[in-house]
């Protein structure tokens, strides 16, 4: 029985069950429904919630403990000679025993017999079948794929009556407490109430799932290099290893790729700061509730347009117009028409960053101005000052603080981001202080370092995980800090 | 009277608009330049947001017209299977040399003596070389069309799709563009038979992954992205919800929630990119899922949007007034029926304007698709969500990284597309704000 079949008829009995839960408050209470503690829709719930639920858990334990209770039997019954050779072996051996296993189940009864006798080659008589088979296949291999196929047959047949019994019996514990007394839509909401702790508490582990995969990857990766070599180093290469070879052959210097970083992320703010601030403070204290309404909502169009659009942007309109000018600059000025910006260089990268920056700065600023209250407004204005004084010597520095961290807040979405950076600022990583020349930055190499084949064991694939615990870090401290400062500053005048 | 001089009045000799020197000329101007400045950082930013869709649309919107070429094409039965082997030997067909069908149907349109080797090559090159593909698909749906001529209409090639849109500056030197001007000459002349002419590009919608920008599409791309939002819509409208209730409703004050808020905060914060890296460890290297699958991409997708809608639901939660709780449980409702029946409902809108946003900004990212391996040449429609498949950005970025100037105006078009999505999803998250929005 499949596992989508099992799930449909436990579905099946709940909904029986909901109504025979129905049924029965309802023949309790004589059809005075004024009897009953609960309305009956929460009894025929309560007795729905009895069956499929503890079934819904077997399964789930089930599934999770069955592959691997049936994968360590038959690891233990593989041959001794290939116990010996070392994990590595066993694993690539029950990796095809369990291929060997999805072919049997296509093969008829003589087929089947022919390979357990060695008359037909195991290989080609499978991929005949369409199982690719990664080894020759050995003998001990077929009988450890029907010892293995047997196992899991077993498995689903408990599984399925274990489910359906645990269904059944929850149900029928769950219709004997429906009395007119019972209180039902109690226990319905104490299970409610559950599910949404159980939701709320997703959002720890996904935190905990971060930093814990990436601990153990990284892990991983600095006992192959070493961690002083990775946050000190100032050479990347990590040169590709041929497969098969072991250990570390490259170079994994974290500072060329954390400078391009930072550097790019400064130009983006140099941008996006004085325009995005002086939108903020001309909307929230020039511009009129007409112009408010149509600007503010046009500026912010400029924050959904996703990242890969920027850069695109960048890589096919803002990168080569900077080139060209650069080169009409440079002839007209020296006579030489050689460009001197690179097509794909931190000038690039920095400004179309900064164009996709600007709303984050803007809005978060805006609502931080209209936080300060009038009250510092008007006693201002009315000791004779100009709006822009006012601006500038008593709102400013009482937005001071909400600010700089609207102002964090927009420096973690440069450094993590992606996109602009993979198509627009190059993928040399060197370090340098030439805006003009293309540099690369922690986001690149992660993409980098993971798109393609990749194996779990070479430093090579590891190192991104290092990286990413790294902009992780940094971005979760800009973060905090940030979200600490507004938070406070709001405490300030609320 | 004593002529005493009367102590003489002096009368102050400074004119009245003198007074005291308070700069209010300097401090007039610098309000106006302040005003200026503010301006013109609003027009600044308008004017990025022109330029770049007027970039991507002056680019992209020929994508949506396709050159084609109408043809009678003979199935000959001496190309298709000389042998007459069809019955017996399936591979027959597929294998069929059919590209000369159509070399020899646009050899005889035009007229060209089927001896002279490079001009036929040249005509050959007009047509996509999709057209092997096209023409067998014909044949094995229905072989009862071989030995019979029937009209069939098959993409241009890039090239001449380009020139035919006035795209190819046909100045230049001959040797140096692709399109040379015997075919220039051939195309003008077939566009005034009829026989080539523009029309929608329905291809580019329904196409997958192609090397061959003619006949490339995001098709495939469009049900991948589909699958996503459909599993993080089922995932993180219901999971998000009810963390909000939680949140707002029902939890303690506490260290623990207090935990929960900052995290929650955080993880809206969070570089895309790191999901990536979570849904590649926790997804696809431990728990063994498939790589490249759309459910493993809707896993993180949802992980990634769970924060923004729980923000939001949380803000549509906290503006329903107390008032409507007080009056339910006054009139003997649980808490749970008080927000269930009650609150929820009045929240209602907020929550779906906080979760279309939500599912929109998923519908453009990118970064962590690529690291779940998303990044894939994907010609066939995906069957299930466990079948590998991509997703429109994903399609949008490996166009960006070819070479070809067909693939520039396809990549244009599909960022059209793209944006046109994320315009509807946002006009409507907009317009159900606008209708049923209430101030108390």
């Amino acid at each position: 029985m499949s596992t989508s079949l099992l799930l449909l008829i436990i579905a099946l009995i709940g909904f029986v069950a909901y109504f025979a839960g129905r049924a029965r408050s309802l023949a309790e209470s004589g059809n005075k429904l004024a009897t009953l503690h609960s309305l009956p829709g929460y009894h025929g719930s309560y007795v729905a919630i009895g069956a499929v639920l503890p079934a819904v858990l077997v399964l789930a334990a089930w599934l999770i403990a069955s592959p691997l209770y049936v994968d360590s039997t038959v690891r233990s019954a593989l041959p001794d000679t290939v116990q010996g050779q070392g994990d590595a072996a066993v694993q690539l051996a029950l990796g095809q025993v369990k291929a060997v296993a999805t072919g049997l189940n296509r093969l008829d009864a003589a087929e089947v017999e022919a390979v357990k006798t060695g008359s037909a080659n195991l290989r080609e008589t499978l991929a005949a079948k369409g199982v690719a088979l990664a080894g020759e296949g050995e003998p001990y291999m077929v009988e450890a794929a029907e010892q293995f196929n047997t196992m899991r047959g077993y498995s689903r047949w408990l599984m399925s009556a274990a489910v359906l019994l645990v269904a059944v019996a929850g149900g029928l514990y769950a219709i004997r407490n429906v009395t007119t007394r019972f209180r039902a839509r109690n226990q319905v909401e104490r299970v409610m109430l559950g599910s949404l702790v159980v939701a709320s508490s997703i959002a720890i582990l996904t935190t905990i799932g971060i930093i814990g995969s990436m601990l153990s990857e990284a892990g991983r990766f600095f006992s192959m290099v070493s961690p002083m070599e990775f946050f000190f180093g100032t050479v990347w290469d990590p040169r590709f290893a041929a497969a098969g070879s072991e250990g570390a052959s490259g170079q994994f210097g974290l500072l060329p790729l954390l400078g391009g970083t930072l550097y790019i992320a400064f130009v983006a703010m140099l941008f996006a700061v004085p325009i995005g601030l002086f939108a903020a403070i001309y909307m929230a204290e020039y511009a009129s509730p007409r112009l408010r309404s149509i600007a503010k909502p046009l500026l912010e169009v400029l924050a959904g347009i996703p990242t890969i659009v920027y850069g695109f942007f960048a890589l096919v309109t803002v990168g080569p117009f900077l080139r060209d000018i650069s080169t009409q600059l440079n002839g007209l000025i020296t006579g030489n028409y050689q460009n001197f910006i690179q097509a794909q260089s931190v000038l690039t990268a920095g400004i179309v960053m900064g164009i996709m920056l600007i709303p984050f700065v803007s809005s978060l600023s805006d609502d931080i101005i209209t936080q300060v209250p009038r009250a510092l407004r008007d006693g201002s204005l009315g000791l004779g000052a100009t709006r822009s004084e006012t601006v500038k010597k008593v709102i400013l520095p009482a937005a001071l603080p909400g600010i700089v961290g609207a102002l964090l807040l927009t420096a973690s979405r440069a450094v993590g981001e992606t996109m602009i950076v993979v198509l627009a600022a190059g993928v040399a990583a060197r370090m340098q202080l030439d805006p003009f020349e293309p540099m690369t930055t922690v986001t690149v190499k992660i993409v980098h370092q993971l798109t393609g084949d990749l194996e779990f064991t070479s430093p090579q694939t590891l190192v991104a995980f290092a990286l990413g615990i790294t902009l992780f870090v940094i971005t979760l401290c800009l973060n905090i800090y940030a979200l600490y400062i507004v938070r406070k500053y709001r405490e300030q005048y609320e | 009277m004593t002529d005493v001089a009367s102590p003489t009045v002096r009368v102050s000799t400074r004119p009245a608009e003198s007074r005291r020197d308070i700069g209010i000329k300097r401090r007039y101007a610098a309000e106006r330049r302040f005003r200026a400045y503010g301006i013109s950082a609003i027009v600044i930013g308008l004017f990025f947001l022109a330029v770049l869709v007027w970039s991507v649309v002056s680019k992209g919107y020929t994508a949506f017209q396709q050159t084609t070429i109408t043809l009678p094409i003979e199935f000959s039965e001496k190309v298709i299977d000389p042998k007459n082997e069809r019955a017996t030997d399936t591979k027959q067909l597929m294998t069929a040399n059919y590209p000369v069908l159509v070399r020899d149907a646009l050899v005889k349109q035009l007229g060209i003596d089927p001896k002279k080797r490079p001009l036929v090559k040249q005509a050959n090159d007009m047509v996509s070389d999709s057209v092997r593909t096209q023409l067998r698909d014909i044949v094995v749906a229905d072989p009862s069309v071989i030995g019979k001529t029937i009209p069939v209409t098959l993409l241009a090639d890039a090239n001449i799709d380009s020139a035919f849109k006035g795209q190819i500056d046909l100045k230049v030197e001959e040797s140096k563009r692709k399109v040379k001007d015997q075919q220039v000459a051939w195309m003008n002349q077939l566009a005034e038979a009829g026989v080539l002419k523009k029309s929608f590009n329905t291809g580019i919608f329904a196409f997958g992954a192609s090397s061959r920008p003619e006949a490339a599409g995001v098709g495939v791309a469009l049900v991948g992205s589909a699958y996503m939002m459909l599993i993080v819509l089922v995932l993180s409208l219901p999971i998000g919800v009810a963390a909000s209730i939680y949140l707002e409703e029902f939890a303690p004050k506490n260290r623990l929630t207090d935990l929960i808020e900052v995290n929650i905060n955080n993880l809206a914060a969070v570089p895309s990119i790191v999901y990536g890296l979570l849904g590649l460890a926790v997804f696809v290297n431990f728990a063994g899922m498939p790589r490249s699958a759309a459910l493993v991409g809707g896993f993180v997708l949802t992980l990634m949007t769970l924060p923004t809608i729980i923000i939001a639901t949380r803000a549509a939660l906290k503006a329903v007034p107390p008032s409507i709780r007080s009056a339910a449980l006054g009139l003997g409702a649980s808490r749970m029926q008080t927000i269930f029946h009650h609150v929820l409902p009045l929240a209602m809108p907020g929550i779906l304007t906080g979760t279309i946003i939500g599912l929109a900004h998923a519908l453009g990212e990118t970064a962590p698709l690529l690291l779940i391996g998303m990044v894939a040449f994907v010609v066939d429609y995906p069957g299930s969500p466990l079948e590998p498949s991509t997703a429109l950005p994903v399609q949008i970025y490996m166009w960006a990284n070819e070479a070809e100037r067909a693939f520039v105006e396809r990549t244009s078009g599909a960022i059209i597309i793209l944006l046109i999505f994320l315009v509807i999803m946002n006009l409507g998250a907009i317009l159900l704000r606008r209708r049923f929005e209430r101030r108390w």
